[in-house]
């Protein structure tokens, strides 16, 4: 089909570079970024309906800082570890996607 | 009434009733660039040869006004016919009819047939069509489908199961296909997807064209949910025409014999295979090479393309092919490719198929994408299903077959009745280049010029392990042959192993690495 019209790249596996053509799937991957811990990110898609801290804040490590409602369910978003809020990046009432930064701490 | 009225009501019925949705929704359906339920199941199956049942079927709903509604079939039609002569049990859901929507009765009407096709041991098709459960249903519906995932579920590896996707096919709804053995689906008109665009962008914000979610080519091509993509329904019904002449009706007969044909590739197989293991080519050109009349059938072609599988004939025999693929991505085994494989492997062992693997891969793809996507238990599926396969299990060896994927690419270690080799092979533990800097770490370095140092050592390793003669020196390969003798060792091999017995062990079922 399309196949033939694709180019030959090098490509390498291990030790050796082979000529070979790519597939769209391959070319569509995205490229892998180590988490930040101080960057709070959504694990799901949803709606933020609370906002529990402000920029600035100290919050201790476990309190709720938003809620994130998604598939029905209220989901607590805790603090990870004890420190300060140094960015807030959503609203209440905002909709966002997976892996959406919401909140970067210090 | 005289018996003459009786019969003529009878056609009046029949008139009425196959009529589906009526002319209004046949136009409309039309439109769509779509056939109609009926008009599919004629254009599939030998001429004359439908027989149907439950045309008079209706539903016994009695909410949301569901008492003053009459569907004609309850939105299915469901038979048995036959095609090439060989008889199969058939349902195609009719949009016309309420947009196929599946109430109790549909699937009533559907797991009948499904019951039928079990009982008699023949193929089960399915044409999907439909607008999801039938709301005023209710539980009902959710009841009807889990009775169809169920028997698809009894009948998986038993008797051949195919879906055809012809409309919508959406929700729970897609799980049926999801479990039967080949999807079909055809451009622009199959859509298939668990959740819709309207309520992604409802609940996420975000927007995609139905066709961009779920379309055939996303299927084909993407997730690896269908086996043959086509651009017309007629195409579709020809794949899967030729498809039903390899496969044999149940699990406990073989494939029809056809009168063997010599392969139609002339020329030097010899030729095909460029001589730099670095350099790629088509490995379905060595399959056409040794397959009867060149004739080779794909399955999943445009999906996980570095691995490549599908059905040939070898002296009027039906044999499965997995073959890697130098082409695309060197032909590596990846999460994707491994899925492919492993299902096929499983399906040619369930339906009694002899299996040909042909070897020309250096590795699984290195990556942190594939280790987080699970390669590890990707992979196992692959050793898992030719460990399992008990039918014929021959191996060629065409060029590279490094470390794992030696393994893994139905070794002898896995219970390969024959390996076979050409001298073009190189069976070493990984690639010369990667080996020779590892033992020659110390010579490498210590040399005045450690470069040229390197490329003697690679050639030395070359020389004396990439090669297929250490393998076959321990009997791990039976023969190095030629690339022109690979038809007659292949055809001779399938021949000696006609018989074949290998018992395993009693177990209720395995645990494969899902």
């Amino acid at each position: 089909m399309e196949e033939s019209k694709k180019e030959l790249v090098d490509f390498q596996v291990l030790s050796r570079k082979y000529k070979t053509q790519l597939t769209r799937k391959f070319n569509m991957r995205k490229p892998y970024v180590a988490p930040n811990p101080k960057e709070v990110r959504s694990y799901i898609p949803g709606t933020v309906v609370k906002i529990n801290v402000k920029k600035g804040q100290k919050v201790k490590e476990g309190s709720s800082i938003l809620v994130l409602e998604a598939m029905k369910m209220m989901n607590q978003i805790a603090m990870p570890f004890d420190g300060k809020i140094k960015e807030i990046y959503v609203k209440e009432g905002g909709r966002i996607p997976k892996d959406f930064l919401m909140i970067e701490i210090e | 009434m005289s018996l003459k009225k009786h019969i003529i009501d009878l056609r009046k019925r029949r008139e009425k009733v196959q009529m589906g949705g009526g002319e209004k929704a046949i136009e409309k359906q039309v439109a769509m660039g779509k056939m109609t339920a009926r008009s599919r199941i004629l254009a599939l199956l030998d001429r004359d040869s439908f027989t149907e049942y439950d045309l008079f079927a209706e539903h016994e709903a009695r909410d949301f006004g569901m008492d003053k509604k009459q569907l004609h079939g309850d939105g299915v039609i469901i038979g048995t016919g036959t095609i090439y002569g060989a008889p199969v049990c058939i349902f195609a859901q009719d949009f016309t009819v309420a947009g196929g929507s599946l109430g109790l009765m549909h699937a009533r009407k559907i797991t009948k047939i499904m019951d039928h096709a079990l009982k008699m041991r023949v193929p089960l098709i399915g044409i999907n069509d439909s607008g999801g459960a039938r709301i005023q249903e209710g539980v009902n519906s959710l009841a009807g489908y889990g009775e169809i995932f169920y028997r698809n579920t009894l009948a998986s590896g038993v008797i051949p199961q195919i879906s055809v996707i012809l409309g919508p096919c959406a929700g729970g709804a897609v799980y049926s296909p999801a479990l039967t053995d080949f999807v079909f689906v055809v451009d622009n008109i199959s859509k298939m997807f668990i959740t819709g665009p309207s309520v992604i962008k409802t609940v996420l914000g975000e927007e995609i064209s139905m066709e961009d979610l779920g379309g055939a080519r996303v299927h084909a091509e993407i997730t690896g949910n269908a086996h043959f993509f086509a651009e017309s329904e007629q195409e579709c019904f020809d794949q899967i025409k030729k498809l039903m002449t390899f496969i044999p009706w149940s699990n406990r007969q073989k494939s029809k014999l056809f009168p063997p044909k010599e392969p139609k590739f002339k020329g030097k197989i010899d030729d095909i295979i460029p001589s730099d293991p670095k350099k790629p080519y088509d490995v379905r050109d060595v399959i056409r090479a040794i397959v009867d009349d060149s004739d080779f059938f794909e399955i999943q072609e445009l999906f996980a393309a570095n691995i490549v599988i599908g059905f040939g004939r070898m002296n009027g025999q039906t044999v499965g092919f997995v073959a890697n693929q130098p082409l695309v991505l060197a032909g590596v085994l990846d999460c994707d490719s491994s899925d492919k494989a492993a299902r096929f492997i499983r399906y040619c062992n369930a339906f009694n198929i002899p299996i040909i693997t042909l070897e020309d891969m250096p590795g699984y793809l290195p990556g942190i994408d594939q280790e987080h996507a699970g390669v590890i238990r990707h992979g196992a599926k692959v050793l898992y299903a030719y460990s399992e396969a008990n039918v014929p299990k021959i191996t060629v060896i065409l060029r590279k077959a490094y470390g794992g994927g030696y393994i893994a690419m139905n070794s002898r270690h896995l219970g390969a009745d024959f390996m076979f080799a050409w001298p073009t092979a190189e069976i070493a533990v990984m690639g010369p280049e990667g080996a020779a800097n590892i033992i020659f770490k110390k010579e490498i370095e210590e040399a005045e010029d450690p470069e040229a140092m390197r490329a003697l050592k690679v050639e030395e390793y070359i020389e004396k392990f990439a090669n297929p003669y250490v393998a076959a020196a321990k009997g791990y390969i039976d023969s190095v042959i030629e690339p022109q003798e690979t038809r007659e060792l292949l055809l001779h091999a399938i021949e000696v192993s006609a018989n074949k017995e290998d018992a395993r062990p009693y177990k209720k079922h395995g645990i494969p690495p899902f």
